[in-house]
């Protein structure tokens, strides 16, 4: 982590996300927000607010309900010079405006030889917990970060959200921000108080493709992103009342992927399990797991993770819950791993 | 076309119907969300959508359906969903989140469905109106009578998938109506801020097909225009496109405080209520009496604490059920 004199300042990721708009806006005046009810309203999350009463409404556009249109302008504008951050509420809207973002906003540095690039930040809210339905509580992280030539950052903290979003709208490439409902620190989706910490106000970078070490630990490395960290961080408490330290790595950016971090972490402890709120199968959970043991890292148990079922996700809580992944789980998958090695 | 005093108390009826349903979800939504606010709590959670003042919409059509045609609504689908005749105890115990409910807790309010009487929805904006198209498509190619009607905002009117279901709707000579309820708002963005025609109904003239706009959410003058599309529908004459002026009485989501919204317009929002002036109008028009009309309100009424009490007393279902249904 960037180490920034962090003043006794705590901020909600939402605020943190707002803040770190503002000062870019303040200082770069390419630098311009749209999207749905991220106007006057200051997004559904909170993560635009007062942005419309200070730059008004030529750089804090609210658009239409257009998304395949206002994402290809989000296109069109950067490649001509402008640093477009564009709004889609929810990541589980993405369908309807996916070409827009894979075969535009992804391709386009790529067919123009490099001339072109493709200064824009989409952010997006993602997860579930809150019986939002199986629209509105996906996380699809893999489906992003699977394809090529868009950065995928997801914080779990304020800092960091800060941060990243300072380094994600200087990138000259495209960086799809996907921030978690229940980490915003929006009370009404029942916030996770950990996500909440104290942000510096001064302007800082937290770079992207750089995962943190959130909890040193020698017997076990969990790995996550996102909610999954703070699912991590119970977990490691649990396991340390039964002896065991835990590591807890925050990956911080999908692609790019800090997969030294992990390796490195993985060689010290020689245990691996992996957290994700994003479907089981064809995810990030596989990809750390195939990438450690592709290093040739020695473990002692076989890899564990904890992800969503392939499932659609249910409304009702009592099996919306049931499918979430928890620290229970992860404390669960440890005692499974240490069966193995018995 | 115009009514018969059949239609007409079914239309008032069902209006009654979908209204107290809102009331009272309305209110136990709030069951242990406060004092804080939170979505996830309480015995309805997630996110609730009322339609409360967009009734007229919902029976104006459905009075010209069956159960076998076909409806594809919208993230706000109760009046629609009452109107199409979905059953009532199971959409409240969808709601619920219980076994009983319509999908057994797995949809929710936002992803009703009832294959009985052919309803859906999606949470989704601008979804409903291939779906409908399809749907439509099905009828023609079967040979199988029925039409289908989409369901969508005004603010859905600028998606992409509304502009291309209407050039297929219409190249195909689909028997499909969309109905665009203009409750001026998509979210905290007005429809003037948001489109850039003054109604949506000019828009079909783009696909070549009849645009109606109906100006006050009136149901006597939804159902006579519904009526004609439907019929033409039904004699393979193509789809219609129909905006109705209604209103949102509630905030987009319950919690949604509405700041965005100018004070002069929430003012006068309880005048422009449909269901007093429904009832003026059969008072007026078939000497309905106070009476009456407090027997079909106790009937409404029972009929919803009904499915809410049949709600309430479900169980929930076991959680593994979850990895159910995914295919059949
Ligand atoms: C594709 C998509 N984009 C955005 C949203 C978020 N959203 C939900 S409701 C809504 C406003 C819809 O307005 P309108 O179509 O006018 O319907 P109303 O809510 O007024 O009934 C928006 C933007 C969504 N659900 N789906």
């Amino acid at each position: 982590m960037t180490q920034v004199q962090a003043k006794a300042r705590k901020l909600t990721i939402a605020r943190a996300m707002a803040e770190s708009i503002a000062m870019e806006m303040r200082t770069d005046d390419k630098v311009f927000v749209m999207g749905e009810d991220i106007g006057e309203l200051g997004g559904v999350f909170g993560n635009t607010r007062g942005l419309y009463k200070e730059f008004g409404s030529e750089r804090v556009k609210d658009t239409p309900i257009s998304e395949t249109a206002f994402i290809g302008a989000a296109v069109g504008a950067a490649s001509d010079g402008m640093k477009p951050i564009v709004e889609l509420m929810f990541v589980d809207f993405f369908g309807v405006c996916f070409d827009a973002i894979y075969n535009m906003m992804a391709k386009n540095t790529y067919f123009s030889g490099g001339e072109v690039n493709v200064p824009m930040v989409l952010m997006t809210s993602t997860g579930g917990g809150y019986s939002d339905g199986g629209q509105h509580s996906q996380c699809l992280h893999a489906t992003f970060a699977h394809l090529p030539g868009m950065k995928v950052v997801a914080p779990s903290n304020a800092y960091d959200a800060k941060g990243l979003m300072t380094a994600a709208i200087r990138d000259p490439n495209p960086v799809i921000f996907m921030f978690h409902k229940a980490l915003q620190g929006m009370g009404w989706l029942g916030t996770e108080k950990d996500a909440i910490v104290n942000v510096p106000e001064e302007v800082y970078e937290v770079p992207l493709g750089q995962a943190a070490i959130t909890r040193t630990g020698s017997d076990v490395t969990i790995v996550g992103i996102t909610s999954g960290v703070h699912h991590g961080l119970k977990a490691a408490r649990e396991l340390e009342q039964q002896g065991v330290s835990a590591e807890v790595v925050d990956l911080r950016s999908l692609v790019p992927l800090d997969r030294d971090t992990v390796i490195q972490s993985v060689r010290k402890t020689g245990r691996l399990i992996v957290v994700d709120e994003d479907y089981h199968s064809y995810g990030m959970t596989a990809e750390i797991i195939a990438s450690v043991t592709e290093a040739g890292v020695p473990m002692k148990a076989p890899p564990q993770r904890v992800a969503y079922p392939d499932i659609p996700i249910p409304f009702t809580p009592v099996m919306e819950q049931w499918a979430l992944p928890s620290a229970e789980k992860i404390v669960k998958a440890f005692e499974k791993m240490k069966e193995n090695e018995e | 076309m115009t009514p018969t005093q059949e239609q007409e108390l079914w239309m008032y009826r069902n209006m009654v119907v979908s209204r107290f349903f809102e009331e009272t979800i309305e209110k136990i939504y709030m069951e242990g969300k406060t004092p804080a606010f939170n979505m996830a709590k309480g015995p309805i959670p997630g996110e609730m959508h009322l339609s409360n003042g967009q009734e007229p919409c919902a029976v104006g059509v459905c009075a010209h359906l069956n159960s076998d045609d076909i409806v594809v609504s919208t993230h706000r689908p109760h009046h629609v969903a009452i109107a199409k005749g979905v059953d009532l105890k199971k959409m409240a115990a969808e709601i619920f989140g219980k076994k009983t409910g319509l999908s057994g807790g797995r949809g929710g309010h936002m992803h009703i469905f009832d294959a009985q009487v052919n309803f859906s929805c999606s949470g989704i904006i601008g979804e409903s109106v291939g779906v409908a198209a399809g749907a439509a498509l099905s009828r023609k190619m079967q040979g199988k009578p029925g039409v289908a009607v989409a369901y969508l905002g005004e603010g859905a009117a600028n998606q992409g998938a509304f502009h291309e279901a209407l050039n297929l709707a219409a190249v195909w000579k689909l028997p499909v109506v969309f109905v665009i309820e203009d409750n001026a708002w998509g979210i905290s963005v007005s429809k003037q801020a948001s489109t850039a025609v003054k109604y949506n109904s000019d828009r079909a003239s783009a696909y070549s097909m009849p645009g109606v706009h109906i100006p006050n959410n009136d149901p006597i003058e939804i159902f006579a225009k519904a009526g004609e599309a439907i019929e033409r529908a039904r004699k393979g004459e193509g789809p219609t496109l129909i905006e109705i002026e209604t209103s949102r009485l509630a905030g987009h989501f319950m919690g949604d405080a509405e700041a965005y919204r100018p004070a002069g317009e929430k003012e006068h929002l309880a005048e422009i209520d449909p269901i007093p002036g429904f009832k003026k109008r059969l008072q007026d028009q078939y000497q309905w009496t106070e009476a009456q009309d407090e027997a079909l309100r106790g009937q409404a009424r029972e009929l919803v604490d009904a499915a809410i009490q049949f709600a309430r007393d479900s169980d929930y279902p076991a959680p593994e059920e979850a990895l159910d249904k995914v295919f059949v």
